[in-house]
């Protein structure tokens, strides 16, 4: 098997952009689990409102896409906070196991939902004439696209970082992680955090909705069911919780996945399962997650 | 100034607190001494109402907390310490010190009250950067303490800070409760350590499953043969 130096770029390329958009859905994933101990389930199905939510904004409103591309995301985003305050806050003091059911179940009513309003016929995403370009570097041909999505993604990851690290609602945020009952009694707002976390956690994913949409133009109900499964299983590779982690394992899983194609084309059926197998592999040697620390107390 | 009045508390059925009823004034240390059990924390913990009250009334200057959020009753000034400390791990001291200012929007006060902690505390200045869970058990205590003090509470309670410290250490924290004190604060001092803490009050109360069997002023309940008998390991 050869493969030259021109193709295995295009490769590369392809899969960094993969690889980003699954980082920017599994941020959703660690940073709810890193709150709320609670894997959203339904988080798939955000994204999945996100790219729809910009296709009707395109198609049905005078709005130019560049503004859409922001607007959908951010409605996406109180969609998300919406979504907690409905079917998770009621259950603050229940078991996890009855939260995690009712993430099961948002997920199931998002889909059908999206069905009943969208219609279950597949649809074309408009996505802008400017990103549809290739670019031809050196004999590589690379499609715009993936030079944006990794562009776009590390913005965001800027961004993330700096309201994480800076500012004192990111402080509030790691602080819940640790401690709720401490953190109310710095008087931080926790619902109000919780609020802020699922904002993020949807705005990312449907940011990762749109680029998912340009790179792959079309839209389905379902469509964010098995994105959504890899994601999750990104953020338990890089070791749930940690945003860092996150992003590491989205990289791992959509360059593997990418490379794997390219280099075992027989084994293409099998990419779905590979992400399976790979989170086999690293629960077994380190259960963790590659960053995911031991809870350690000091008493 | 902080009034509890008949504090009734239980856990699924088992009465922890049965009718306390706690008045701490302004400017003066009280102390609230027992054996484990006793219902010391519960007391504190229902005043920040991290835990449900079954009867009973919380007043502060007159204004009633006693259904007021946690996080509500911190921006009205009560500031708790809790029990084990509790700092942040997962934060840098300085961030610690930080979100004990959450409530706050006054900058410059907040860095004042910063400097006022780190001269307090000065081994959390040389390690302003090192995250919380790499300190030792006093360095957390120290730091439990100082991000209570970044509320600016107007009453400080603070659940048994002497908690697992080497007898050095011991003193240095309730040094440091008198320094705190004598800077013009209200404090609510909750301890095991019944000599140390009656020995700095003002006023004591002594909780005994549930119920005040004691109170009065701090050196009376010293020389009290009940209290030397039962929490000061002195025989008749």
């Amino acid at each position: 098997m050869n493969m030259s130096i021109q193709e295995f770029l295009q490769h590369m390329a392809n899969g960094i952009s993969l690889g980003s958009l699954y980082a920017l859905i599994a941020i959703g994933y660690t940073m709810v689990y890193g709150i709320l101990r609670l894997i959203n389930f339904a988080h798939g199905d955000i994204f999945m409102l996100g790219t729809y939510l910009t296709f009707y904004g395109i198609i049905f409103t005078p709005i130019p896409w560049y503004i859409v591309f922001i607007l959908a995301p951010a409605l996406t985003g109180l969609l998300g906070l919406v979504l907690e305050r409905l079917a998770y806050k009621p259950l603050r003091e229940s078991p996890r196991i009855t939260v995690l059911i009712s993430a099961i179940g948002a997920s199931f009513l998002l889909q059908n939902l999206g069905i009943l309003v969208f219609g279950g016929r597949p649809k074309a995403f408009p996505t802008p004439a400017i990103l549809e370009k290739v670019l031809n570097v050196g004999g590589v041909s690379i499609a715009i696209v993936n030079f944006v999505i990794p562009i776009v993604t590390v913005i965001l990851l800027i961004g993330l970082n700096y309201v994480i690290q800076k500012t004192k609602t990111g402080m509030a945020m790691r602080a819940l992680s640790k401690d709720y009952e401490t953190a109310s009694l710095m008087g931080i707002n926790i619902n109000g955090i919780i609020s802020i976390t699922f904002f993020i956690g949807s705005f990312l994913a449907a940011m990762g909705g749109i680029m998912w949409g340009v790179k792959y133009p079309q839209l389905m109900p379902h469509m964010g069911v098995l994105p959504g499964l890899k994601c999750f299983i990104a953020a338990v590779i890089g070791g749930i919780g940690n945003i860092t982690g996150a992003v590491l394992g989205g990289f791992i899983l959509g360059l593997g996945e990418i490379l794997l194609i390219a280099f075992l084309p027989t084994l293409t059926g099998y990419r779905d399962a590979f992400a399976f197998i790979l989170l086999i592999v690293i629960l077994l040697l380190k259960p963790t997650g590659l960053m995911g620390e031991k809870i350690t107390e000091k008493v | 100034m902080l009034k509890v009045t008949n504090l009734h508390v239980s856990y699924g059925g088992i009465k922890a607190l049965r009718g306390i009823n706690i008045n701490i004034e302004e400017n003066k240390i009280v102390t609230l001494i027992g054996a484990n059990g006793a219902g010391k924390s519960s007391t504190l913990r229902a005043i920040m109402n991290l835990v449900k009250k079954d009867q009973g009334r919380v007043e502060y200057d007159g204004e009633d907390l006693t259904n007021l959020k946690t996080m509500d009753i911190v921006k009205k000034g009560i500031a708790l310490s809790p029990e084990g400390r509790r700092v942040f791990a997962n934060l840098t001291v300085e961030e610690n010190l930080i979100l004990g200012a959450y409530t706050r929007e006054d900058r410059g006060e907040i860095k004042k009250d910063m400097e006022k902690v780190y001269a307090l505390f000065p081994r959390l200045k040389e390690r302003s950067w090192q995250k919380a869970g790499t300190l030792s058990g006093g360095e957390q205590q120290m730091l439990a303490v100082g991000r209570a003090l970044m509320v600016r509470p107007k009453v400080l309670m603070l659940d048994e800070p002497s908690l697992g410290l080497a007898p050095l250490l011991v003193k240095d924290i309730f040094d440091i409760i008198k320094e705190i004190h004598s800077q013009g604060n209200t404090i609510l001092l909750v301890e095991q350590n019944a000599k140390k803490a009656l020995e700095i009050a003002d006023y004591g109360y002594v909780l005994e499953t549930g119920e005040l069997v004691l109170e009065g002023p701090g050196q009376e309940l010293l020389n009290n043969e009940r209290v030397k008998e039962a929490y000061l390991g002195e025989a008749k």
